[in-house]
């Protein structure tokens, strides 16, 4: 007998027989904030994230300005509507060797959606063009529409549903660690920042 | 003791010796505790959120068989390959087979406390495989050649000069450098260099969703991440307790499990892999090791609902004042006592003992499982079983005969307070268990037996 056949047997033997049905969890989705937006701001801030609402592309090309020079560090960004801020200037080209983005400094990508309750942004791998990129970015920055922001994680799987993905992921934050005497440190192994753009 | 070679008090009383730890450990942990607390009263509906965790998964563990099948397919279906072991040796065997066939000698991990229960990176190492642990708590434990001590802080009972001391020998930090953020940094770029050399990474499994057949890893650090999406070959291990229903359920799970396990909102990243990426193999490895007879064991069957946020641990008078080496096992503290006897009862039959039966672990548990009930049910188990220490077994039979007889009851109890209050040196001495950690009480002048004989009218 093969091991996926004798643990099957085993926990078909042993499994509860009483009936559980599935418990209803609908009323969990009717939970929301008053203002989902001025909650994802607050809980962004708190897991060590930044918000910025802006009105427009060129609002977010100015704030990243200020930080980021595509001509002498490596700037990447999957949104077409910022290449001028991209060391090659235009959108990043997938490359599946994900060791060549070893170096790159910022990556700019756009997200599904934000979770108002945790800070986090959804987002599946071809808005990433390569699995790697958030994580291997020396800083993160996504943006979002106002509108997308949700309020709950129930929520979250309800756009999400029987939506087909081959990898996705809710980033919260800056790659974080407490494992020093709890002492928190941003910048673990990913990402040091996390900037969200909430475009109004 | 009848454990064979370890025992929780003998392993406490090493880590009591030095107080000012046990103190600074003790006040870390409640620290946490307070942080799930004030997090957890934010959210009205928590205490439904458990009972529905709870009835979730009570519904896998009348289902497992049927999900384990409807998961297999779905996963063979998104192009990954599904591997099943009965035990840690199958275990061990199945991923030490696959690195081989990579021809390669080294891997990647990040955290998996099922490992961890295989002894992986033992196994791994006389097979001649080196394995490097990417979530820098294990890090740490492991360059001091430790188990990690809790199984979401691996290495919360060491101090910061501890960790400096050990970068120091083996990563070439300056000595007496114990600044956390200098340290992190320091493995950083040192565990960088590790995730773009390997081609080969093993992740666990937070999460399997029967439904699609996927699976959640949950990390702060990014260390899976970085670990599956650089390697060529990505290996999953999971208990098959691991598998809720639907995707949706997801929701409900995660949003208890950072809440109680740090008092985060969530972890900074909770990846979904379903499909390999092109060019990359992903394997799931379904381990049994003993779930199956837990599953059959109806008292203790609830403790495989465990979604391991260690809240039961921080909030344990015990776990805080002995520390999580003292359980001698790879799940310490109150769910960890529960699982270990499972393995073997023989080896492990001193863990339901370490506890107070508060309650406390069963009232954080964000899956609601009777962890303190399900503890003393274990000693009884034990004590038919044989299990109990030689100790207590002469104990309990000396006071089962004074109990008895009311003139020996009477006597005895007249002798204990003549005692305490004329020669409290012979209680209070090192070779009486009960003055361990505590003061003795002061002797009352008189049973109640004795103030009820004068003053009945």
């Amino acid at each position: 007998m093969s091991s996926r056949e004798k643990i099957l047997a085993a926990v078909g033997q042993n499994k509860i027989k009483e009936e559980m049905p599935i418990p209803d969890i609908a009323p969990f989705e009717q939970i929301a904030y008053d203002d989902p937006i001025a909650q994802y701001e607050t809980v962004l801030g708190n897991i060590g994230g930044k918000a910025h609402r802006v009105k427009s592309y060129e609002d977010i090309k100015a704030i990243l300005a200020e930080k980021y020079d595509g001509r002498t560090q490596r700037v990447i960004s999957l949104l077409p509507d910022l290449v001028d801020i991209t060391s090659t200037g235009s959108v990043y080209e997938v490359n599946p060797e994900a060791h060549q983005l070893a170096d790159v400094e910022l990556a700019v990508i756009g997200a599904h959606f934000g979770v108002a309750e945790n800070g986090s942004v959804w987002v599946t791998e071809e808005l990433l063009g390569h699995r790697a990129v958030p994580f291997i970015c020396q800083h993160l920055a996504a943006v979002i529409s106002a509108d997308q922001i949700i309020d709950t994680m129930h929520r979250a799987y309800i756009r999400i549903a029987d939506g087909k993905y081959g990898f996705g992921t809710f980033i919260a934050g800056p790659s974080k660690t407490a494992d020093i005497e709890q002492s928190l440190v941003l910048g673990a192994h990913g990402p040091r920042s996390m900037t969200v753009f909430i475009m109004e | 003791m009848n454990t064979g070679t370890k025992d929780h008090a003998e392993l406490a009383g090493i880590f009591n010796k030095d107080e000012d730890r046990v103190n600074w450990h003790d006040e870390t942990l409640w620290w946490i505790r307070a942080k799930r607390d004030k997090i957890v009263h934010q959210l009205p509906e928590w205490e439904a959120l458990r009972e529905t965790a709870s009835k979730i998964k009570f519904n896998v563990l009348g289902n497992m068989d049927t999900y384990l099948m409807e998961f297999e397919a779905a996963a063979k279906a998104n192009g990954v390959t599904v591997h099943w072991a009965a035990d840690a040796k199958e275990h061990n065997e199945i991923v030490h087979k696959l690195i081989a066939e990579q021809g390669v000698t080294q891997m990647v991990k990040s955290k998996s406390m099922l490992t961890e229960e295989c002894h992986l990176n033992e196994y791994l190492a006389t097979h001649g495989i080196e394995v490097i642990d990417s979530d820098l708590g294990e890090r740490i434990v492991q360059l001091a050649g430790e188990p990690p001590s809790h199984i979401v802080l691996p290495c919360i009972h060491k101090k910061k000069e501890e960790i400096g001391d050990l970068f120091h020998m083996h990563l070439g930090t300056p000595s007496n450098m114990a600044d956390p953020q200098f340290l992190t940094e320091t493995a950083r770029g040192s565990l960088r260099e590790t995730f773009l050399t390997r081609k080969v990474a093993l992740t666990g499994v937070n999460f399997a969703v029967a439904e699609t057949g996927e699976f959640v890893v949950c990390t702060n650090e990014g260390n899976a991440d970085m670990g599956a999406h650089l390697a060529k070959v990505h290996i999953a291990c999971m208990g098959i307790e691991k598998l809720i229903p639907k995707r949706e359920h997801l929701g409900v799970f995660l949003r208890l499990l950072t809440r109680s396990a740090t008092g985060q909102p969530q972890t900074t990243y909770s990846s979904h892999f379903a499909k390999p990426r092109a060019g990359q193999e992903m394997h799931i490895v379904l381990v049994d090791n003993g779930r199956s007879v837990q599953l059959g064991r109806e008292d203790f069957r609830n403790s495989l609902k465990c979604i391991r946020c260690g809240a039961c641990m921080n909030t344990c008078p015990v776990y805080r004042r002995s520390g999580g080496h003292s359980y001698h096992t790879a799940v310490a503290g109150p769910i960890g006592s529960i699982l270990a006897p499972n393995l073997d009862m023989k080896k492990y039959a001193d863990l339901p003992f370490a506890s107070t039966l508060c309650g406390s672990c069963s009232n954080v548990c964000p899956v609601k499982i009777d962890i303190h009930d399900q503890l003393y049910k274990w000693r009884q188990v034990l004590v038919k079983e044989g299990y109990a220490p030689t100790g207590k077994k002469i104990a309990m039979q000396v006071m089962a005969k004074t109990l008895a007889s009311p003139t020996m009851y009477h006597a005895a109890g007249k002798m204990g307070r003549l005692t305490i209050k004329y020669a409290p040196f012979a209680v209070s001495n090192k070779l009486n268990p009960w003055y361990k950690e505590r003061d003795m009480p002061s002797a009352p002048k008189e049973s109640f037996g004795e103030w009820y004989a004068k003053n009945r009218k």
